[in-house]
């Protein structure tokens, strides 16, 4: 069983023990401390920001040209905090409540706690950077209500909130870096890890512009790299988004946590072609406001939706889940969609569709409030699809969003190879089985601002370790593994047939349909074996132009599906021992009568925590026991 | 739909670039303009030939990666609209369509159509934030903002650092950029303490990257992807001269704590 650290004392006080218990740095000390953060999102930007405020010196790297640009960025929708500024009802209780609940039960309970008592502190820091956060016309703050909560909560500006929220990061880090206490490394892929006296003491990382393999040395490091969405070839995630800091961590140590806790996201734009290499969110804020709907009758798919009258028409989530209707928490809303297109009374071209619905609204408030609350989400939809949603119900259906799972993580954050620490969406920690909405921005932040600062701290503190460089042995022995595993590509490359993105999106479609929104136990079997097949592929076929001495992103591409094709098979492997339904982990094998995902608390109420064996050797499972001291685990339902 | 592609070249900063043309005779209407050259680079790799190197990243218009002039134009024809939110429809069947990379002094081209932008970063670095440290701040509501400077710091706010701005002007200024940072924290309460040294602090850096001058031809605000108002530098222009006209700040000259 893994130890996660949890402090001692009620649910409410752990965090103050923590803090109350930790050891600390003097200020003089923390300037002869280096820490490395990989990672310029929310969670790595204001960590990085946040412990050179502390006197620590820090090495930041960015995957791309600006710190400003990490997909933090596109996070449309809002961030929730415990504030209760609308007198609603809301408490640090509610909002910890919430998120377990939201999470099926399958979270640890004093993490998520935490993040419910810091969501306050995050919205006053924000303000003071001078977000411009939406405001009322008494000159307070906003809120809107998003899936899964009874209360208005949510906090936003306009539909970029992630944005906004970012860049409040990044300029707190440019300011460190303009102050001297930040080095920012950009355009630097981390390629692997350095573990000395099993600590770890660096990381290996890739110049992409001129190719050059750098060592970097420090006292701790930090991943805030982000999540691992992009294996599934079709996601929301950006292009750059990758599994590959996590990924390399873990071969070198660090269990990963979860990895088939996949979130599925109920309002993207549907799939148009096979050329397409990315797909675009719709916020989760519309369905405040947009009513879900399909046909009764099949032979109405095919129909101009304002020729459908309402008696014709199946607003299915406030038929089934009438007291929270369309704001159903993702898992559940995505999945009714599935079901419903199964049936075949999907619309569009493919019938891979639903209609997500403003008429109503638009009636009752007119088209002008609608363009103040959600103009830019109707302009961006308008763009793509070439259609009106002022005029035409947009068409929307699930696509992948966000992973619960990650690495490993205790309390402190630290994953199992002692300094190494992942925060964000990198970790597993927060949200169980399922995301609640505007929850992501508030846990990157959570841990970037105010869990790293302390926890880091304790760490350094603690000590036990002695100084090193990177003239050290072990740096040499990484940097090898690295280069040969850039030549490997490259000399395989120059054979081949088979571009990287070719065998991305073969790799993409497997997981999609095996273990995405509903998985089976012949299925994922299945993906067992044609994974391993497209490993073969990938190891023997793979083609490859240019060199390794400067700007090649089908390189960059290569290295990573490399790590996405391991991953992949653990995604498989974990979604196959779990044979409960959790969260967005819904194993058809396991339903309740009425098709609802159906939990098996005896046997699985545990995080999965997988050892790596070596590539194509079957990992170890490690069981973190979920102890619930403060909340009866029950039926998660939204009926 | 078929196109022709007239696609800009250049191995690295310090080597002459040329036009390569490609013709592709299987797009589609509903295709985006880099799913257009996603299909080239693979047409280009199985040929045994070098992709071509370009820069995307959410592709969805906000992360600001994506930065292409396309038939002369930073972002391409479609107003409000960065690169990887164009799509083939804005096109004729049968048109050659030249691209290029963004084209100014103090973006020096890295390879192709990517160019090196890390001088907005310097610009943003010498004072585009307010200097307040992590930790507990007074409740979030204890200063009110009147929603429409709230919205009017939003509207600076939306910028999304691509540089189209630059690319656009004759004179390759960074006045759009650099305003609308400055116009958001100077509407708001929080921007007050730094409004004058952070103005005077990022117009120097601006001048010091080798930026060009505003002369007022608007092309900034024509090309800018979330129509950034051009307004915008006109109250850069006003709040620069506030501040370099105001008496603690020339008094305060020379010391750097002032001009720091």
């Amino acid at each position: 069983m893994m130890n996660s650290g949890i402090p001692e004392g009620p649910l409410s006080q752990k965090w103050d023990n923590y803090k109350s218990n930790m050891k600390l740095v003097n200020p003089a000390n923390k300037r002869k401390y280096t820490v490395i953060v990989v990672g310029t999102g929310l969670a790595g930007g204001a960590g990085a920001a946040s412990l050179a405020e502390l006197g620590y010196n820090v090495k930041s790297f960015c995957i791309h040209d600006s710190a400003r640009r990490a997909h933090s960025i596109a996070a449309q929708g809002g961030i929730n905090s415990s504030k209760n500024y609308p007198n609603d009802g809301d408490s640090v209780w509610r909002l910890f409540y919430d998120t377990l609940k939201g999470g099926d039960y399958r979270a640890r309970e004093a993490n998520v706690y935490r993040l419910a008592q810091v969501s306050a502190n995050i919205i006053d820091q924000c303000v003071a950077q001078g977000i411009p956060f939406a405001r009322e016309y008494s000159g307070e703050l906003a809120n809107r209500s998003f899936g899964g909560a009874q209360v208005s909560r949510t906090f936003y500006a306009r539909g970029q909130t992630g944005q906004q929220l970012l860049l409040g990061a990044y300029s707190a880090l440019m300011r460190q870096v303009n102050a001297g206490k930040v080095e920012l490394f950009n355009y630097r892929e981390m390629l692997d890890v350095v573990n000395i006296d099993g600590r770890a003491r660096g990381i290996i990382t890739r110049n992409l512009l001129t190719g050059a393999i750098e060592r970097h040395a420090a006292d701790a490091v930090i991943l805030a790299t982000g999540g691992y969405g992009r294996v599934y070839f079709l996601s929301t995630n950006a292009m750059n988004s990758n599994v590959t800091a996590a990924w390399r961590a873990h071969k070198r140590g660090a269990y990963f946590g979860n990895p088939s806790y996949v979130q599925i996201h109920p309002t993207c734009i549907p799939v148009s072609g096979d050329y397409q290499a990315k797909l675009t969110l719709m916020s989760e804020s519309l369905r405040n406001d947009g009513r879900v709907w399909v046909p009764k009758n099949k032979a109405d798919c095919k129909k101009n939706p304002s020729e459908i009258p309402d008696q014709d028409r199946d607003y299915y989530l406030e038929r089934r889940y009438p007291s929270f209707g369309n704001l159903a928490p993702r898992d559940i809303a995505s999945r009714a969609a599935k079901v419903v297109c199964d049936e075949g009374r999907g619309v569009g071209l493919t019938g891979r569709a639903v209609y997500l619905d403003f008429r109503d609204v638009i009636k009752r408030d007119g088209e002008a409030m609608v363009r103040e609350k959600y103009g830019n989400l109707f302009d961006m939809y308008h763009e793509i699809t070439g259609e009106n949603p002022y005029h035409n119900p947009m068409r929307i259906y699930p696509a992948v969003h966000y992973t619960m799972g990650g690495l490993w993580v205790d309390y402190s954050l630290q994953t199992t190879i002692p300094g190494l620490f992942a925060a964000g969406e990198a970790n597993f920690s927060d949200h169980g089985a399922n995301r609640l909405g505007a929850s992501a921005l508030m846990q990157g932040l959570s841990d970037g601002y105010f869990v790293l600062p302390y926890t880091v701290t304790n760490y350094l503190a603690t000590g036990g370790f002695m100084k090193v460089d990177t003239s050290h042995a072990a740096f040499a022995d990484v940097e090898r593994d690295v280069k040969n595993g850039i030549q490997n590509l490259l000399s395989v490359g120059a054979r081949g047939k088979r571009t990287p993105t070719e065998i991305f999106r073969d790799l993409g479609n497997v997981i999609w349909d095996k273990v995405g929104m509903a998985r089976d136990d012949a299925g994922l079997k299945e993906a067992l074996l044609q994974i391993k097949k497209l490993r073969e592929d990938f190891d023997t076929n793979l083609k490859l132009t240019g060199d390794g001495d400067g700007l090649n992103k089908n390189l960059e591409m290569a290295g990573r599906v490399s790590d996405f094709l391991e991953l992949g098979e653990l995604m498989a492997q974990d979604a196959l021992h779990r044979t409960e339904s959790c969260g967005g982990h819904f194993r058809t094998e396991s339903q309740t009568s009425d098709g609802e995902a159906l939990r098996n608390d005896n046997e699985f109420s545990y995080v999965a925590a997988w050892e790596y064996k070596g590539r194509g050797e079957r990992a170890t499972l490690h069981k973190e026991a979920l102890v619930f001291e403060s909340v009866k685990p029950s039926v998660r339902s939204y009926k | 739909m078929k196109v022709t592609l007239r696609v800009w070249r250049q191995e690295s900063k310090n080597t002459q670039g040329a036009f390569e043309t490609h013709a592709l005779d299987q797009v589609k209407p509903e295709m985006s303009f880099l799913e257009m050259l996603d299909v080239l680079n693979e047409q280009l790799i199985k040929a045994g030939k070098r992709a071509v190197e370009f820069e995307s990243d959410c592709r969805e218009g906000i992360c600001g990666t994506c930065n292409m002039v396309i038939n002369g134009q930073a972002h391409g024809p479609v107003r409000g609209a960065t690169t990887c939110q164009l799509y083939l429809r804005s096109f004729q069947d049968g048109e050659t369509i030249t691209i290029e990379p963004f084209r100014a002094k103090a973006f020096p081209v890295i390879r192709d159509l990517v160019v090196d932008r890390t001088a907005l970063d310097r610009i943003i670095m010498s004072g585009g934030y307010i200097s307040v440290k992590t930790g507990p701040h007074a409740d979030a509501n204890a200063n009110l903002v009147p929603k429409d400077l709230a919205d009017r710091a939003m509207d600076a706010a939306a910028c999304i650092g691509c540089g189209a701005c630059v690319a656009a002007c004759p004179n390759a200024s960074a006045s759009l950029f650099t305003s609308a940072k400055i116009t958001q924290f100077s509407l708001l309460p929080q921007g007050q303490p730094e409004r004058k040294s952070r103005v005077i602090n990022m117009v120097n850096a601006m001048d010091k990257e080798m930026f060009g001058s505003c002369s007022n031809l608007g092309e900034c605000e024509a090309a800018c992807p979330k129509k950034i108002s051009i307004q915008h530098i006109a109250i850069m222009k006003k709040e620069y001269l506030f501040a370099a006209l105001s008496a603690d700040y020339r008094e305060g000259m020379g010391s750097s704590e002032t001009a720091g």
